[in-house]
């Protein structure tokens, strides 16, 4: 897409945005950073869009008969197969010739990441004309804070204890952008709900977009995460503001760092304000700082021309 | 309003009340969540500049932005406490509930 196309798409902003809501009066925790994440995305898409959500928070607070918080047409699959569900809407709504509809997944990471990454690449390989967002709060929060494939190093899950020897999660957090990316797919971001206004930007240029595109989100989560409920928000903005979350596109075979900042934040901040980190000694940061250094000076070095 | 409201739900009393298959209608909402709430968020319009950073940050899109004031719809903040903690101006009041 060249720039001309992008100053086509008319900016939403919060003052333009439409006073609707099609997720409300859900029973998701207090200050859950997922349901931001999907309330903000179904406020930029409209009314005219089909959600699929596979088993995952999002469903489960969405959905307990009679509360119905989805507004637009949505429904429930099956876990491993929400791409491939939201190919299957795209394409009998086509056939039924429908025009100016969007079809999207919500999907965690554990759904994205371990569960649901093959229908996830078969998707984009069909080039279906789908908007596949990962909320991604780190852990399987839904089934009680289990560790998933986009869980970074030294997180306490229930999964992964923290003791005297083993010190949380061993592993570090995948590089699900790249692995998306590397599939030449049309159109992938990273965002963060602490950087609103990134993410609905974001979410308006792949609504334009005809074709499967991607949107990684980082969504807090108070319960699984150990942080107040009110600072959701902020802690979202930290990850970013310290490196350990980075904001991205790819498009048309380029990457693009929207966010390159010349120093970081501090990391030991960020990480001893969540209960989720509370134990890990400052050998543990250090491993961290290190491996964000790495993969900072990768994207710096091949992204960034 | 465009926000979907509580409507009144009456429980299934035989098997033809339930909806045929898994489905049911889109924004049905049968109870409120205001019972969450143990602290309420209380505007102070004077302050407000409407930047309308708690209208996006809202995770239950409670905050209200109608003729340029933002209020909140009581019926379902459960009262996390985001709005007012992103407030650049300080202008939300955490005030802890009354019975």
């Amino acid at each position: 897409m060249t720039n001309d196309t992008v100053l086509k798409i008319p900016r939403i902003t919060p003052k333009n945005m439409t006073e609707k809501e099609f997720f409300y009066g859900h029973k998701a925790c207090a200050g859950c950073g997922g349901s931001v994440a999907v309330r903000l995305a179904l406020k930029v898409l409209g009314e005219r869009t089909y959600t699929a959500l596979p088993a995952g928070c999002m469903a489960a607070v969405g959905f307990i008969f009679p509360q119905m918080a989805f507004n637009t047409n949505a429904l429930i699959t099956t876990f491993p197969g929400v791409a491939s569900m939201a190919s299957g809407i795209a394409a009998g709504a086509k056939a039924l010739g429908q025009k100016d509809f969007k079809t999207v997944c919500f999907a965690g990471d554990g759904g994205t990441a371990d569960i649901g990454l093959q229908a996830l690449s078969g998707m984009i390989d069909r080039d279906d004309d789908v908007l596949y967002i990962c909320y991604d709060n780190e852990a399987y929060m839904n089934t009680g804070i289990q560790k998933s494939g986009l869980t970074p190093y030294g997180t306490l899950t229930t999964t992964t204890p923290a003791g005297k020897n083993i010190h949380g999660t061993k592993t570090n957090k995948k590089n699900l952008f790249e692995i998306i990316a590397a599939h030449d797919i049309k159109y992938a971001a990273t965002a963060s709900i602490g950087y609103p206004q990134d993410y609905i930007n974001k979410v308006n240029k792949a609504k334009h977009i005809k074709g499967a595109t991607f949107i990684h989100v980082y969504a807090s989560c108070p319960t699984g995460w150990g942080t107040p409920t009110n600072t959701s928000i902020e802690i979202a903005r930290e990850a970013v503001d310290c490196g350990l979350i980075f904001l991205a596109e790819y498009q048309n075979g380029d990457y693009k760092l929207n966010k390159n900042p010349k120093e970081f934040k501090s990391v030991k901040e960020y990480l001893t304000k969540q209960g989720r980190f509370k134990h890990m000694t400052d050998a543990d940061i250090e491993q961290v700082i290190a491996y964000r250094d790495m993969k900072w000076e990768r994207m710096r070095r091949n992204w960034n021309s | 309003m465009e926000r979907p409201v509580k409507k009144d739900f009456k429980r299934p009393t035989h098997i033809n009340d339930y909806p045929v298959g898994p489905q049911y209608e889109a924004g049905h909402l049968a109870e409120t969540n205001a019972s969450w709430r143990s602290v309420r968020p209380v505007v102070d319009n004077d302050k407000c500049i409407n930047c309308l950073i708690c209208y996006m940050v809202c995770p239950d899109g409670t905050i209200m932005k109608t003729d340029g004031k933002i209020s909140v719809d009581y019926d379902y903040c459960k009262g996390c406490g985001v709005c007012a903690h992103e407030c650049p101006k300080d202008a939300i009041a955490m005030v802890k509930e009354e019975l």
